[in-house]
């Protein structure tokens, strides 16, 4: 196809595209101008019933508890689907011996404090998700993360054990799992699935919010133990560009 | 000044940041660069979402900038450039 060509079909589309893009933007409500009723209502609810001052949390765990089971097992399916793609046996075992040693102490030290803050901060992600902003989602990439530093300053040998799939695997089962038990739970109590049981605890405290903080510990588990998964998967495939002047001995 | 007027300044530089990283992630030639590059642009997304009084997506934002993305298209990247290696390597021998 020619250049002409190209441009003599774009330039339709664009235009179109453009005109609608305009019409959509220009349609939106105001910058800032929320209409509701959603927000408003669980503005006004979650803090009395749930007792957790985080309203985003208690409305991804609770309000809507379900539709997170579900985004759980979207990311367990996308990893499962990258290491089903990216699995390469025979360069498994080739990993340790390719990567170059990293012999700068000053890189190494700052790189060992950041693997220390960055678990401090993704455990207080995880663990006051429902009180202050964050939570398992973001906390669990946090720690992983802080995890893969590790590898990052050369220290192979403690990363090993986040890259085993014989530990990561079950571990991922009881994150992801553990989300369904939950919900289980509430049946077995001749109540709907994922009704939040253990009671509400004391407002703005970790013991607040009833299943809340457990759902929020599984999906903190899971989104953890998935990203250390890719990880392992990425890590193999790097091995494959190293030049030859970089695998030292 | 309130909070609320200390805030609309701030977003609209924060806006005209987003606004002037978008493209320099698309003319960014090099993919490698462009993963770095598109690692700042997340910076500006978060800083976006803070001043915008949504702490949580900012988050989500920060690790999914900072962290997962980034290391996808890198293992992307090495994965492409490795294959087209390989068979140059093989006529070396």
């Amino acid at each position: 196809m020619t250049r002409r060509v190209r441009i003599a079909l774009l330039a339709p589309a664009l235009l179109g595209l453009g005109t609608l893009f305009a019409w959509a933007i220009a349609g939106l409500p105001p910058f800032g101008e929320y209409r509701g009723p959603y927000g408003f209502v669980l503005n006004q609810i979650v803090v009395p019933l749930r007792h957790t001052t985080n309203v985003v949390m208690a409305t991804t765990f609770d309000v809507r508890g379900i539709d997170t089971m579900g985004e759980e097992f979207i990311l367990y399916a996308s990893v499962l689907g990258v290491t089903l793609l990216l699995r390469d046996e025979t360069g498994a075992r080739q990993v340790e011996r390719n990567t170059r040693r990293l012999r700068d102490d000053t890189v190494r030290l700052v790189g060992v404090l950041m693997v220390g803050g960055g678990l401090l901060v993704g455990l207080w992600l995880v663990a006051f998700g429902y009180i202050t902003p964050g939570g398992g989602f973001p906390g669990g990439v946090v720690l992983a993360g802080a995890i893969l530093v590790l590898y990052l300053i050369g220290s192979h040998r403690d990363y090993r054990p986040f890259r085993n799939e014989h530990v990561l695997d079950p571990l991922e089962g009881i994150g992801t799992g553990g989300y369904v038990v939950v919900g289980l739970a509430a049946l077995v109590g001749g109540l709907a699935f994922l009704t939040n049981l253990f009671g509400f605890g004391q407002t703005g405290t970790l013991a607040s919010g009833g299943s809340i903080g457990i759902l929020n510990a599984a999906a903190g588990i899971a989104v953890t133990i998935a990203m250390l998964l890719l990880f392992a998967e990425f890590l193999e495939t790097y091995v494959v560009p190293l030049e030859p002047e970089d695998v030292g001995s | 000044m309130t909070v609320a007027a200390t805030l609309v300044p701030l977003q609209a530089v924060v806006f005209a940041l987003v606004v002037l990283g978008a493209p320099l992630v698309v003319l960014t030639r090099d993919p490698l660069r462009q993963a770095l590059v598109n690692g700042v642009y997340g910076v500006s997304l978060v800083l976006l979402f803070v001043v915008l009084a949504a702490p949580d997506p900012a988050l989500s934002m920060l690790v999914v900038s900072g962290i997962a993305y980034p290391l996808v298209i890198l293992a992307a990247i090495a994965r492409s450039r490795g294959e087209r290696r390989r068979p140059k390597e093989l006529g070396d021998d």
